[in-house]
């Protein structure tokens, strides 16, 4: 179990960008984090994952614990050591290495070669196209195939926790559902930790079991996904719809205004 | 006038693959660093010079027969390229690429005098027990130095290119070179990797030091071995190990041809400005290098 108490971060060393953010990721399930742009979900995976400092950002207070073991404070390498691993959004590609050296640089963190060798057939099997693929420079794969490697690439560490950013951006619908339904089966097959940060808030709440909801550095939100969905200013606001269930239209936008009842 | 003649041809030729290998090693050094850090060491040079004077003045001054002081040399680059590495470069991670380039201008400054300042100011000797008699190479006739130079170099940059390509380190650190931020979240160790860069430049500068020193003699103008470098990395791309030697092949042949052919007819130095005349061409027709990675650009 993932969690995060309290946790506040500063960038530059007077900018407040979360504001006491508080969450669980439950093991073995999917845990989205949904949000506007700017409301710091990047933010507080990098807290995680120990990589504020490479821009000066800092953890000012709070907690992160995977298990009982506080991760906060470690450097980025030892957070990866201890099984939590990130995956960028917008598909980072060490584009000059090939798809096979991409895996490679993911297991830095095992020393036994043996079990890379391992963990690359591994990922092979849940991504055919990679194998296929393998001695391409993985700059010129296709959008698809390359968040496939990253995703494939953070397995390489054998995470327990892993955090994704955005998986869909930029992908075509078809391919959308082929990467959700990846994420699904690596939940399902190899108990996989998942915080799934996400814009598209009804696909994310589709494939998770837990929900949060961040505005402006604070969680406004959280529940159940389910319950969610059904939630009618998340509705509104984060899947285009209105009271009554169906697709809003512009014309209404312009005479009712509504106000979200998290901002009181 | 002199006639076009095969075996005079061939001499040039000779020299010119010798002498390029060995600046295809200098170019290695620099190579390394701007690969892995995206650093320009504008002290390359001086790091060859600073390796000659250690090898030098150990034999010289502590009487270390030749394979000893090349070892001292080597060991003596690796700690100055893990040192600065620490007190200079890692500070200014993350400033302005102008900020390092003058940061190594002025190391390049520090390390001349500091050479001058430890071993004196005269030009002193690396003698390597490989003798002076010319040994024949078909038709061509080779100072042993040159190949024993030639052949180190081909060596180390067969070696590096190994490790680069095949070894899980080498992997890493091209990572760490393509971006540093995806590599820190795979758990690499980012600042360890550029200790080790500059380490390894250290490694090849020693080498380089050593080779130039043994055929040039070792006072502050072995710096200068250190300009060629420029030409060498552009041509070949600034990020490409074969870049470097084949970088540094063009090099050594341009200007052995230019000495031969062009030196007669203006009475001398085309030698020396020959390769920045190519290099400026090579900047306006490819400016990343025969080798150098390109930008990938998605459309």
């Amino acid at each position: 179990m993932l969690a995060l108490n309290n946790i506040e971060v500063v960038y530059d060393g007077v900018i407040l960008v979360l504001k006491g953010v508080s969450l669980v990721a439950e093991e073995g399930r999917i845990t989205t984090l949904l949000g506007a742009n700017g409301a710091g979900k990047t933010t507080t995976l990098k807290a995680i994952s120990g990589l504020l400092h490479s821009e000066r950002g800092q953890v000012t207070k709070g907690i992160v614990e995977l298990d009982g073991e506080r991760l906060d404070r470690l450097p980025a390498p030892d957070v990866v050591r201890h099984g939590v691993t990130q995956v960028f959004e917008g598909r980072r590609v060490f584009e000059n290495l090939t798809v096979e050296e991409n895996l490679v640089a993911g297991a830095h963190t095992r020393s036994d070669f043996a079990s890379v060798r391992d963990g690359i057939e591994r990922v092979y099997d849940a991504f055919p196209v990679l194998r296929e693929r393998r001695h391409n420079q993985s700059g010129y794969l296709s959008g698809g195939e390359q968040q496939m490697l990253v995703i494939g690439r953070a397995l390489m560490s054998d995470p327990k926790v892993i955090l994704l950013d955005e998986p869909s951006l930029g992908l075509a619908p078809l391919l959308v559902e082929e990467i959700f339904g990846i994420i699904r089966r690596l939940r399902d097959e190899r108990n996989l930790t998942v915080l799934l940060v996400e814009q598209n808030a009804a696909l994310a709440l589709d494939i998770a079991d837990h929900g949060y909801v961040m505005e402006n550095g604070r969680i406004v939100l959280e529940g159940p996904a389910e319950t969610l969905r059904q939630n009618s200013d998340i509705k509104e606001f984060y899947l285009g719809l209105n009271e009554v269930g169906t697709r809003k239209s512009y014309r209404d936008v312009k005479h009712y205004k509504r106000r979200k009842r998290w901002l009181s | 006038m002199p006639e076009f003649e095969w075996q005079f041809t061939l001499v040039l030729l000779t020299n010119g693959v010798m002498i390029g290998l060995m600046y295809a090693l200098i170019a290695l050094g620099f190579v390394l660093i701007y690969k892995a850090t995206d650093a320009i060491n504008f002290a390359q040079g001086e790091f060859v010079m600073f390796a000659g004077f250690i090898a030098a003045g150990a034999a010289d001054l502590a009487g270390a027969p030749f394979w000893l002081s090349a070892l001292l040399s080597i060991s003596g680059m690796v700690l100055l390229g893990f040192g600065l590495e620490r007190v200079v470069l890692r500070p200014l991670i993350g400033r302005p690429v102008i900020a390092v380039v003058m940061a190594t201008i002025g190391l390049a400054a520090v390390l001349r005098g500091s050479a001058t300042l430890a071993f004196g100011g005269g030009t002193r000797a690396i003698v390597m027990p490989v003798g002076d008699e010319p040994i024949a190479l078909g038709a061509v006739m080779l100072p042993p130095v040159q190949l024993v130079g030639a052949a180190v170099s081909i060596a180390f940059l067969a070696a590096f290119s190994w490790f680069f390509l095949k070894s899980r380190i080498g992997i890493a650190m091209r990572a760490v070179a393509d971006s540093q931020q995806v590599a820190m979240a795979m758990g690499i160790d980012v600042r360890r990797y550029f200790a080790l860069a500059w380490a390894m430049a250290g490694v090849v500068s020693a080498l380089g030091g050593v080779v130039w020193g043994a055929m040039l003699g070792v006072d502050n103008q072995l710096a200068l071995v250190g300009l060629k470098v420029f030409p060498v990395v552009i041509l070949g791309g600034l990020d490409s190990i074969i870049g470097a030697v084949v970088g540094g092949l063009i090099v050594g042949i341009v200007e052995n041809l230019a000495a031969g052919y062009l030196d007669p007819y203006v009475g001398g130095g085309t030698k020396d400005f020959a390769p920045y005349i190519l290099m400026i061409a090579a900047l306006m027709v490819r400016p990343e290098g025969i080798f150098g990675r390109r930008r990938i650009e998605r459309v």
